[in-house]
């Protein structure tokens, strides 16, 4: 039964996620006094760049086609090691967490790979910062979720998910939103959102995430957008999971799961809305910023339960 | 013979005869001596006289409103003014590329729009710094969005740009050329759309040059109609810029609002003239179109409400900290690099150059209605961000005074054959800076040489040097903050 709702609320995940985008964009227009596309404009786009063909330049290799894949699969993976609206992950087992972090960083690998195999410049200089980032986004991500180990007693995510359902927030309250900040800025970063990226920029030079794929286009194209609209759900449903948001009914708690997802598309659109870039050089000043925030959850949770 | 050159206001026509030709070094005198007193160069261009080539100076002395031509003869070659003089760098590229007169000594030549047979735009050395860690990044001439085509090549050490070089002239339609032999039916429109987002600015300064030649004076009228539709023409690329430095830096609301106010601006034009950009609007000898009494308290009606909305939506560009981290000490050009590169417009303005058509040489409603000089001193994005935000707002007090207080009178005067052998020069001071329009006629009263000078000639070279030691990720803010013209430069 608890096997069947997990790969329920897996398969829901899958559904759902190119949603998430819509929901932000929703907000940014809505904030902006702009109409702004429909809510399920991704799911138009991938519909469209799945019936399209491909087209490759003679200078990649099996490595450009290989990226999209990769990285889809990285995160169908990671998908499944995240527990969701009160049920546990399809997949769970000690140290899940830390195969959690890995994945998203295989996901980069792949497709900083295929950027670098088109050997444009542009697409070098997109990886070269992607890289650079995350040298100080993964630390933060694996310090939170160390420090949310520390406070719940529990080496998977799962587990961390089901303590933080009963009770962990009246003894360990500041220690938890500590982490979930941390980890909200690491999902700014990891997701290629304002203020560390554009989604919506036209403009090369300034590009992180967006100029990696400028060579792909059609079938991989969507692969590469179904991956990312994953990678948001994922990184959202983590934390939306730690929340102390939890009733113990199976049929309510789902509903203030998806609740809690629309509310991180909406805080997510609300920072895209309010916030400028920051310039490319404060980008690790931020990034450091969420990483003692993680360290400081770390050391409170010790003292905490002293 | 003078060797100081022939003093002329702007919309003056001078005969070509009282036009001093001196010698090299007597010319390069004359421009290192007024240069040296604070003028500026509005011009230096090659005109064919018996076959030959002749340079031609304009320079612009801003303290007495007044200008200063001078002539010589090069010959095939003659010793570069470049070197001591950094405001001729790319006029003296120009006049080697036209006219095939060498400037001997001068640093950097090469071609600026590619226009020698055979020449390919783009194909040309570049600049190119070595090492193994220094990479070359080339942008464009095809960009992503709907932007006119340039190259741009940076030279950079991971994120920094050691070096930014541009080479343009994939928008030249030779419209100079096109321009000899008029006045006719196209003239007016070739000159409107020299920059097609600064036609008013562009057809007034043809249309002064045009109307000096054959002595007509338009009436104040048809003047001040002019200047209304160059101030609506500076707000709307003004507020489209400020929107577009929002969303370069990926600030939503302001970059949404000034985009939809952009097109107020647009409007109000077209409900005078019928077109967003100001065509048809400015005629040589007037105005093609007239307003009632009706249409201006339309106009005012609608200047209001869309100020207001304007001023709410950039103050919350210029008070988020998050805006103002981004503009403040990006892309900075120092007082004296401006002087010396010979800027002109808000980009001059923002290094602290009091430099402005407007008030230095005042002409048609410029002479009852002064505008106020939008300076700063920090040079940087911001600054130039907060001239054009300056600039708006005197804008609309200018076209609220205008139109309130419109004069009587015809809106078009017939013009009628030029005066032959003549010289003439405009200076207009469109929404980029200082537009310069010269023209020569024949013995026939046709024109025999017309040359433009677009502001965005003088200011290319310092948006390159302001890119030095930036970011190459700052980029697009850097170059939205100064937005010149492809064609405007490309002619």
């Amino acid at each position: 039964m608890t096997l069947l709702a997990s790969a329920f609320v897996y398969l829901a995940g899958l559904v759902l996620a190119p949603g998430l985008p819509g929901i932000v964009n929703r907000v940014k227009a809505a904030m902006a006094g702009r109409k702004g596309v429909p809510t399920l404009q991704l799911y138009a786009d991938l519909a469209k760049l799945l019936r399209k063909g491909a087209v490759y330049s003679r200078t990649t290799t099996w490595v450009f086609r290989f990226g999209p894949v990769a990285g889809l699969a990285a995160v169908l993976v990671a998908l499944a090691l995240v527990p969701a609206g009160g049920v546990a992950a399809p997949v769970s087992f000690s140290g899940d967490l830390i195969l959690f972090a890995g994945l998203f960083a295989v996901m980069r690998m792949a497709t900083m790979l295929a950027a670098l195999d088109t050997g444009s410049s542009f697409e070098g200089m997109g990886a070269s910062r992607e890289a650079a980032f995350a040298v100080f986004a993964e630390p933060a991500l694996l310090v939170a979720l160390a420090a949310i180990v520390r406070v719940t007693d529990s080496l998977s995510l799962s587990g961390a998910a089901a303590a933080a359902g009963s009770g962990l927030w009246g003894h360990a309250a500041a220690p938890v939103s500590l982490a979930c900040a941390a980890l909200f800025v690491v999902l700014l970063a990891e997701n290629a959102r304002v203020p560390v990226d554009d989604p919506n920029t036209h403009l090369e030079l300034t590009m992180i995430h967006e100029v990696m794929v400028l060579d792909h286009g059609g079938p991989d194209f969507a692969l590469i957008q179904y991956a990312s609209a994953l990678k948001l759900w994922a990184g959202s449903a983590l934390i939306v999971s730690l929340l102390p948001c939890r009733t113990g009914n199976p049929w309510i708690d789902p509903v203030i799961f998806l609740a809690g997802m629309a509310g991180a598309g909406v805080l997510v659109g609300l920072v895209e809305s309010f916030l400028a870039r920051l310039k490319m050089s404060r980008v690790p000043h931020m990034l450091v910023g969420a990483m003692a925030l993680a360290i400081l959850a770390l050391v409170m949770g010790r003292t905490g339960r002293g | 013979m003078s060797t100081t050159g022939r003093e002329l206001m702007p919309g003056e026509a001078v005969p070509v005869g009282e036009i001093p030709v001196v010698s090299a070094a007597a010319f390069r005198n004359v421009v290192m001596d007024r240069i040296g007193r604070g003028d500026w160069l509005a011009a230096l261009f090659g005109h064919p006289v018996n076959g030959s080539v002749r340079v031609t100076a304009i320079l612009a002395c801003p303290r007495f409103g007044e200008l200063r031509a001078v002539a010589f003869d090069p010959g095939a070659s003659y010793p570069a003014l470049t070197p001591e003089c950094l405001e001729a760098h790319w006029f003296e590229r120009e006049l080697h590329e036209q006219w095939g007169v060498t400037p001997v000594g001068h640093p950097w030549l090469k071609p600026v729009r590619f226009t020698t047979p055979g020449a390919i735009p783009g194909v040309t050395d570049y600049f190119a710094v070595a090492g193994e860690e220094v990479h070359e990044v080339a942008v464009g001439p095809v960009h992503a969005g709907i932007i006119e085509p340039g190259h741009f090549r940076f030279q950079c050490h991971g994120e920094d740009v050691l070096h930014l070089e541009i080479s343009l002239g994939y928008q030249h339609r030779g419209v100079e050329r096109a321009l000899v032999g008029g006045p006719n039916a196209r003239t007016i429109h070739y000159l409107e759309t020299l920059s097609g987002d600064a036609s008013a600015g562009h057809a007034t300064a043809g249309a002064e040059v045009l109307e000096s030649l054959a002595g007509v004076r338009p009436s104040d009228r048809s003047l001040a109609l002019r200047a209304v539709g160059l101030e609506l023409e500076r707000m709307a690329n003004h507020t489209g810029d400020l929107g577009a430095l929002a969303g370069d830096v990926a600030f939503l609301p302001t970059a949404s609002y000034c985009g939809r106010l952009r097109g107020e601006f647009l409007n109000m034009t077209a409900m005078i003239c019928g077109s967003r950009l100001g065509r048809g609007l400015v005629r040589p000898g007037g105005v093609g179109f007239d307003v009632t009494a009706e249409l201006v308290r339309d106009l005012l009606g609608r200047l209001d409400p869309a100020m207001r909305e304007f001023t709410d939506s950039v103050r919350l560009l210029f008070e988020s900290p998050s805006v103002v981290a981004r503009f403040e000490h990006l892309g900075t050009l120092t007082r004296h690099e401006a002087v010396k590169m010979g800027l002109v417009g808000p980009a001059a303005r923002a290094s602290g150059v009091a430099r402005d058509v407007r008030s230095d040489f005042p002409s048609g409603a410029y002479r009852w209605i002064p505008v106020l000089l939008a300076l700063k001193e920090s040079g940087d994005v911001m600054a130039r961000a907060r001239v054009r935000w300056q600039e708006v707002h005197q804008a609309a007090s200018f076209v609220r005074q205008v139109l309130s207080r419109l004069p009587e009178g015809e809106p078009w005067r017939p013009v009628r054959g030029l005066q032959p052998g003549r010289l003439a020069v405009s200076l207009v001071e469109g929404w980029r800076g200082a537009i310069c329009h010269v023209a020569l006629t024949g013995d026939e009263g046709r024109i025999a040489a017309y040359k433009v000078v677009d502001p965005s000639f003088h200011n290319w070279f310092g948006l390159a040097r302001a890119m030095r030691r930036q970011q190459i990720s700052d980029f697009p803010v850097c170059n939205k903050s100064f937005n010149l013209s492809y064609c405007g430069h490309d002619l």
